[in-house]
């Protein structure tokens, strides 16, 4: 097998353990300490929030309105789908006047 | 989709409701399933090799990194760091919502943390919100991601080519838009939107001074401390 090979097989192995990992470590603790357990509440808003930072600062017009739009979506409306749509229909009209 | 439908399904009803929740990662991810089979190809893969990384690797970001450096010829042992440091994030993942897997087997746990990407943390960390977390609703979730994901490797290294402009239809940005929705789904939670300004401006610096991928580690590190340390504790389902 290739080196390729390898190093994908190594990656994954990698990859496995930072998803099983954390749980493992976890788990170990019979009591998880109060603060442990507020910080672990924010994590999806916390890790979540940085993947689409910098993309959104580095984003024009098109990208800033298409985030805002879904942003106002989300509180009137709610859901995934309605935000989504409207939000990626707002990105590609304004890419199309402006771009 | 209201909250108290969630309760007491049967498998396979679970199983759809999970199909469903995952549509919309399924269309905002595939523009990247493709193009990083082309991109794949474009470095010297193999098809087979393409298609395995996907199947075995299955995390977008660090698999664009992992053939990113393939082209450069650095060591072996670099790009399977490269690959850690990107993925990195899933140990918070796997910390947070392994607290409410304790009802799965141990079976079910290790194939559940295979499936452990961004978008069915979140989903899966929403869903435990509302009631249990079944594995049925898991997988419902997880494997049309995952089979569209192999899939889409697959024809990205075989068709690369022909994919057309991605930016004028906008597919380049869909996962940004996808993940500011996830976000927003946590908005009810304690602190939401101190973590959030908190963790973007932390991640922007980084990104700025330190550079990818360490941003998003730094920058979920800022917002989880600021969580750990203003959320008031005293909660009535904690045991002290």
């Amino acid at each position: 097998m290739s080196t390729t090979f390898w190093i994908i097989v190594a990656g994954a192995v990698m990859t496995y353990l930072t998803r099983v990992g954390g749980h493992l470590v976890l788990s170990r603790f019979e009591r998880i300490h109060p603060r442990v357990e507020a910080g672990l509440n924010a994590v999806p808003a916390a890790v979540l929030t940085t993947l689409v930072a910098p993309a959104a600062m580095e984003g024009g017009i098109p990208e800033i309105a298409a985030l805002a739009t879904g942003v106002v979506v989300s509180y009137a409306v709610g859901g995934m789908m309605p935000m989504f749509l409207t939000s990626a229909a707002v990105l590609i009209l304004l890419r199309h006047l402006l771009g | 989709m209201s909250a108290d439908s969630y309760a007491e399904e049967s498998p396979a009803s679970e199983f759809w409701s999970g199909a469903r929740a995952s549509l919309p990662v399924v269309v905002a991810a595939m523009p990247f399933g493709l193009l990083f089979g082309a991109l794949a190809i474009d470095n010297g893969f193999t098809v087979f090799e393409a298609i395995f990384m996907s199947a075995t690797i299955y995390a977008g970001a660090s698999q664009m990194v992992g053939i990113d450096l393939f082209g450069t010829r650095v060591a072996p042992w670099l790009i399977v760091l490269s690959i850690f440091a990107v993925n990195f994030r899933h140990v918070l993942y796997s910390a947070t919502i392994g607290r409410h897997l304790s009802h799965w087997g141990p079976m079910q746990q290790a194939i559940g943390f295979f499936f452990l990407v961004d978008p069915q943390f979140a989903e899966a960390e929403r869903r435990r919100e509302y009631g249990t977390l079944s594995f049925a609703w898991y997988m419902g979730m997880g494997l049309p991601i995952y089979l569209f994901w192999v899939v889409e490797a697959w024809l990205g290294a075989l068709f690369g080519r022909l994919i057309p402009d991605p930016h004028a239809i906008g597919l380049d940005f869909l996962l940004p838009i996808y993940f500011t929705g996830l976000v927003m789904g946590f908005r009810k939670r304690p602190l939401w939107l101190p973590v959030v300004v908190v963790s973007a401006i932390a991640s922007i610096v980084a990104y700025r001074f330190v550079g990818s991928p360490w941003h998003v580690s730094l920058g979920a590190l800022a917002g989880i401390l600021l969580g750990a340390l203003m959320v008031p504790t005293v909660k009535k389902d904690t045991p002290r």
